[in-house]
């Protein structure tokens, strides 16, 4: 059987999900974080989307339900994740426009759109050991399963596997951008936090469209 | 983890309480999280907003009074603040003479600050500048990092920049003042110890007893070179040489401020201060203003921190200007 559409409980159901794998693994983030960062990014996603999955109400259109996600996300987090998480949802939402679900080619449209406001907003490229290195080799294999003719469901469980990928080349890398920087060679050894929870992200996608 | 705390989570909240109960003359609206002068800004006076995660205090909120700041907004500890406090401190403290945010560089508070920035003037017409203070010379190669950091620059420049707004000066002239300044300082700070987050529960690194960070910032995050514990004077040595290094600070007069981290005594920062005035005389440095206590902290982390400003008559006389905040106070 094959999911030609995403309906807008299913991005619905992205969202619950994305939610408790980042609480569960609040503790682990803010972990990989204290290694190179601030340790503050478990508890200021778990916050977030605590506070995205309250707010949410009962959206009827899909850039509806993006907006309120984004917007909850900037005014909730702060850091670095508020604004790069925040602006990557208002893409989306802006992209898709008033409608009640996505087929692949939309949903991969907003996806990119939303990556491409990370870009922007952030200034990372990748290699620079950041969201970006996991969130830019997830929507290559969402794109190319799309493009081979999978259904949303298999293109996005093949950008899970592609973002978990993306995730662990960022150990060796050193950083470029954010706060791990700051450490120079030092940065390397440690998974970046932020590739790490984009790729819970790309996880709950897929769980979601499964 | 021991803190005098109710719960990890409710930290910001019960001190912004504390800050309210203390500081009368202050106004804080609690929903947002915003500190303000307990009087609206004069009209025509250029409004000095800023803002950064807690647990650096005084900065910013005991920085909020007369001759320094008009509106701080407080993120989570070591966390930006977001847009949305930072457009509100704006559309509150802006008096019509536009407003001046003033961003430690950090990616998370540079990204909040600017959609802040985009938000305050699309929706109200506000005129909005910036200043992101990067004084840290601990970040070496800063093209291949996210920049040099802002520290305790950022207290003189508060207070530099705070005096010429409450002169009357208009917001181009602001502008081109906290420019000035943020070129004309340069930072290097050490760490003892880490510092404990309250919601991470544990220190944020390890650091045997017998090691030091040299070049830390101001988030617990290690520095850039671990290096065996030495007598203070090595200490200062360690710290004041990169910052004469990288600028000139001979050609008039210097304010110099060590500032304590948070978990050291202020015997030991006199006792570094002593050290850091015997290496500037002796490098021709004449200090003519100093600070020495805790400014701009880290939670509990002990260390300190060398802040060298390159100084003339005029910047003299705006520190000098009267101040009354929480945080700094004197002419008043």
């Amino acid at each position: 059987m094959t999911v030609a559409d995403v309906s807008l409980d299913r991005l619905v159901d992205w969202l619950t999900r994305f939610r408790a794998l980042v609480t569960e693994n609040q503790g682990y983030l803010t972990e990989l974080d204290s290694a190179i960062g601030d340790a503050d990014h478990g508890s200021n996603m778990a916050r977030g989307m605590n506070a995205v999955i309250d707010k949410l109400g009962e959206p009827q259109t899909v850039d509806a339900l993006f907006k309120t996600v984004g917007m909850t996300l900037v005014s909730s987090v702060g850091g670095a994740s508020g604004p790069l998480y925040g602006t990557f949802f208002l893409r989306i939402g802006t992209t898709a426009g008033a409608v009640d679900s996505l087929d692949g080619a939309t949903l991969s449209a907003g996806l990119r759109a939303g990556f491409d406001g990370v870009i922007s907003r952030g200034k990372a490229e990748p290699g620079d050991k950041t969201m970006v290195d996991a969130m830019g080799p997830a929507l290559d294999a969402l794109d190319a399963s799309l493009g081979s003719g999978s259904d949303p469901a298999a293109a996005a469980a093949a950008a899970f596997e592609a973002a978990q990928r993306g995730r662990d080349a960022t150990e060796p890398l050193v950083a470029r951008k954010g706060r791990a920087s700051y450490l120079g060679e030092r940065s390397a050894g440690h998974l970046d936090p932020g590739a790490t929870s984009t790729a819970f992200l790309f996880q709950a996608l897929a769980e979601a469209l499964a | 983890m021991k803190k005098l705390i109710n719960a990890p989570e409710a930290v910001l909240a019960d001190a912004l309480l504390g800050i309210d109960a203390a500081h009368p003359e202050l106004t804080v609206d609690h929903a947002n999280r915003i500190i303000y002068r307990g009087t609206p800004t004069r009209a025509g006076k250029v409004a000095l907003i800023s803002g950064g995660g807690s647990g650096h205090e005084p900065l910013h909120g005991g920085y909020v009074g007369l001759g320094m700041l008009d509106a701080a907004c407080a993120g989570e500890v070591f966390t930006s603040p977001t847009p949305d406090q930072m457009q509100e401190a704006t559309k509150v403290a802006d008096a019509g003479a536009g407003v001046l945010h003033i961003v430690k560089n950090y990616t998370g508070d540079v990204m909040n600050f600017e959609m802040a920035a985009e938000l305050a003037e699309a929706e109200a017409g506000t005129r909005v500048a910036s200043i992101v203070v990067n004084d840290d010379v601990a970040v070496e190669d800063s093209t291949w990092t996210a920049g040099r950091r802002g520290v305790g620059l950022t207290v003189l420049l508060e207070k530099i920049v705070g005096a010429a707004a409450e002169e009357g000066r208009d917001l181009d002239a602001v502008v081109a003042l906290a420019t000035r300044v943020n070129e004309s300082g340069r930072s290097m700070g050490m760490a003892l110890t880490s510092c404990t987050v309250p919601s991470a529960g544990k220190p944020t690194f390890d650091l045997p007893d017998d090691m030091m960070e040299i070049g830390v910032g101001i988030h617990g995050e290690p520095g850039r070179h671990r290096v065996p514990l030495a007598p203070a004077a090595s200490i200062a040595q360690q710290l004041v040489e990169p910052i004469l290094a990288d600028l000139d600070f001979t050609k008039g007069p210097v304010i110099a401020m060590l500032n304590g981290m948070g978990g050291s005594p202020l015997i030991e920062l006199y006792l570094m201060y002593g050290e850091v005035a015997k290496l500037l005389e002796k490098a021709g440095v004449t200090v003519a203003r100093n600070l020495v206590g805790n400014y701009i902290t880290s939670l509990d982390m002990a260390g300190c921190s060398v802040t060298l400003l390159q100084a003339d008559d005029e910047l003299l006389g705006l520190w000098d200007a009267p101040v009354n905040t929480p945080g700094l106070r004197w002419g008043v």
